[in-house]
């Protein structure tokens, strides 16, 4: 397998010339990632998506927003690699600036929807009784509406923006963060080192935060991931409806959206930033796949 | 199971009282309220103040969530603030057409994904079991609108085998319950396949098959049977997928269901429009959850919910 286990003639030699700290769950979580082709594939859309956002006005080669009626619809050409859209703006562009309001959007969601759900579920199932019985009510009345009829609703009525896109998103994925650190909570709370933090005096705030916590992080984490593939594509559902960022800002679901009367003249209009949301959410649909396996200790 | 049944029908009633809860206050904090719509942002004074005493804007906010109950549990869910029809009436035109969809694209995905998932878990690493993994990956990232679109130049446009969009049980709603049945198709297949990989690896299919049982009998007769419960559970899940996909392939093709409605209530501020539709669509999702849970006691014996 390794150098070591190649170069050892006996157990305890293995055992001597390990390199300390060479099996760290963290480091064999990694090693089976990066063995995983397709999270690979994932993790790289991933990457590319990031730096895309990053370092957009590095990248793109020309304004997101300035028009040029000369430009109007223009198929693909070595000057725009991409075409240009109804007012002669740089697709290209357009997309590699959208990775900023897609991944904006749906990182910021996903952050409210845990700083929300993760107290709550904890709560809920840390303590249990009414608490628990009136937490899980108010995440049975949101799981009542399907996920994007939620932040539909919810930015009807803050008002169509990219902000109330994210606010709207982070609050109806809350349950589902409420469900799963809940579930985490009932496992943990009667754990020994829940009781024996208790029996030095711990208070449960400090017992919630500070020992409960830390050992429901990989679920979570796994399930973020999962959930910004879905939170990608609802957000760009909400953009396509125009409930999300405004024009003129290029959000992938916005660009789609004002370019589906070209579906005749120009059909490569509403099928770039098409193939970015595909992408961006096929990206992290690997790698959270990926994580599942490498992380979750039950499954191996 | 009648024990169950009943407890699961008063568990819903909370939810449901909570939904309208959460519509009504929505409704609340939209920017305007009802009579500055009707009377126009230029209307004078008194012409407000008389439609506010009107509509009972004036009352305290607890006075207006009772009678808002009360008109709910009388069936009257309010007016269009644009055509001046019961809400309710114009739902109703519009719900047929949507649960058209839904039904169509579930035919669809029930009768593709259930034997590719079946087929790849019997022949696994095969070529189907492969198509079939590759299709699960892209089903779970695919956005349904932009698939819609993508058909619609594939098969309108350019091959014109059918039409681009509009309304009718024909060649019309090929494209759009294609659009909706894809990722549908890719999660059944997805679980049929992992359930059934897992209940072939059981001891009592070692047993069926070790006294003689032929293959085709132990797959259909005991493997499936089991394998399916997993499945029921997912097709429920997927249910909310379904309706906000067919809620965005209406307004791609034209679809003149409640998604179609939804944005036109939201673009016109038509608010009792949009309240009912939240309204409906909570209570038609909700209550779908609610026969799934229920069929699946039928399915499964062994279950008793106590």
């Amino acid at each position: 397998m390794t150098d070591t286990a190649q170069n050892a003639k006996t157990p305890v030699a293995v055992l001597k010339n390990r390199p300390k700290g060479q099996r760290t769950f963290i480091g064999d979580a990694l090693r089976r990632l990066l063995r995983n082709p397709l999270a690979i594939v994932g993790l790289a859309i991933v990457i590319i998506m990031i730096v895309m956002a990053l370092f957009a006005p590095q990248i793109a080669p020309y304004s997101p927003i300035q028009t040029n009626l000369k430009l109007y619809v223009k198929p693909p050409s070595p000057d725009h690699i991409l075409g240009t859209d109804d007012v002669g703006r740089d697709v290209f562009s357009r997309i590699i600036y959208g990775a900023q309001i897609s991944l904006e959007v749906s990182i910021l969601s996903m952050v409210l929807g845990i700083a929300l759900g993760v107290p709550l579920g904890m709560v809920s199932g840390f303590y249990g009784g009414r608490i628990d019985t009136f937490i899980m009510r108010l995440t049975d009345v949101f799981l009542a509406f399907p996920l994007l009829l939620l932040a539909i609703a919810l930015v009807a009525a803050i008002g169509p923006s990219q902000n109330s896109a994210f606010i709207a998103l982070g609050i109806a994925i809350w349950p589902y963060f409420a469900r799963l650190a809940r579930g985490q909570a009932l496992a943990l709370k009667n754990h020994d080192f829940v009781v024996a933090a208790r029996s030095i005096g711990a208070r449960d705030a400090r017992i919630l935060a500070a020992h409960m916590l830390p050992n429901m992080l990989t679920p979570i984490i796994i399930y973020a991931t999962l959930q910004i593939a879905a939170v990608i594509l609802n957000e760009s559902a909400l953009a396509f409806l125009g409930l999300g960022a405004q024009p003129p800002t290029p959000s992938w679901g916005g660009m789609l959206a004002s370019t589906r009367s070209f579906l005749t003249s120009a059909p490569w209009l509403p099928t770039y930033p098409g193939i970015a949301i595909f992408l961006a959410s096929l990206g992290f649909n690997l790698l959270g796949d990926g994580l599942r396996d490498a992380l979750d200790v039950k499954q191996r | 199971m009648a024990k169950y049944t009943l407890r699961r029908l008063l568990q819903f009633i909370p939810t449901l009282f909570g939904v309208y809860t959460f519509a009504f206050f929505l409704m609340r904090v939209l920017p305007g309220d009802a009579a500055t719509y009707l009377v126009g942002f230029h209307g004078s004074a008194s012409a407000l103040a008389a439609l506010h005493a009107k509509l009972h804007l004036d009352d305290p906010i607890l006075v207006q969530y009772v009678s808002f109950l009360g008109n709910l549990v009388r069936g009257d869910l309010g007016n269009s603030y644009i055509t001046g029809d019961p809400v309710l009436d114009i739902i109703g035109r519009a719900l047929p057409a949507t649960a058209q969809l839904m039904v169509v694209a579930t035919i669809i995905s029930v009768a593709l994904g259930l034997p590719l998932g079946v087929i790849s878990a019997l022949r696994k690493d095969s070529l189907v079991d492969n198509l079939t993994r590759i299709l699960v990956v892209l089903g779970a990232s695919l956005p349904t609108f932009w698939l819609g679109i993508q058909l619609q130049i594939v098969f309108a446009v350019n091959l014109h085998w059918l039409p681009v969009s509009g309304v009718g049980l024909d060649a019309h709603i090929i494209l759009p319950s294609i659009a909706l049945a894809v990722a549908t198709t890719a999660l059944l297949a997805r679980m049929t396949r992992s359930s059934l990989l897992d209940e072939l690896n059981q001891d009592y299919i070692r047993t069926a098959h070790s006294k003689g049982l032929r293959e085709r009998a132990v797959v259909w007769r005991h493997a499936l049977r089991n394998a399916f419960l997993p499945v029921l559970t997912v097709w429920g899940l997927s249910l909310a997928d379904l309706l906000t996909g067919a809620l965005l392939v209406e307004v791609i093709f034209s679809w003149p269901g409640m998604g179609r409605l939804l944005v036109q209530s939201i673009t016109t501020r038509d608010y009792p429009l949009l309240q009912a539709n939240l309204i409906i669509l909570a209570m038609t999702y909700a209550g779908a959850n609610l026969i799934v849970d229920l069929l699946y006691t039928l399915v499964d014996p062994r279950i008793r919910y106590d």
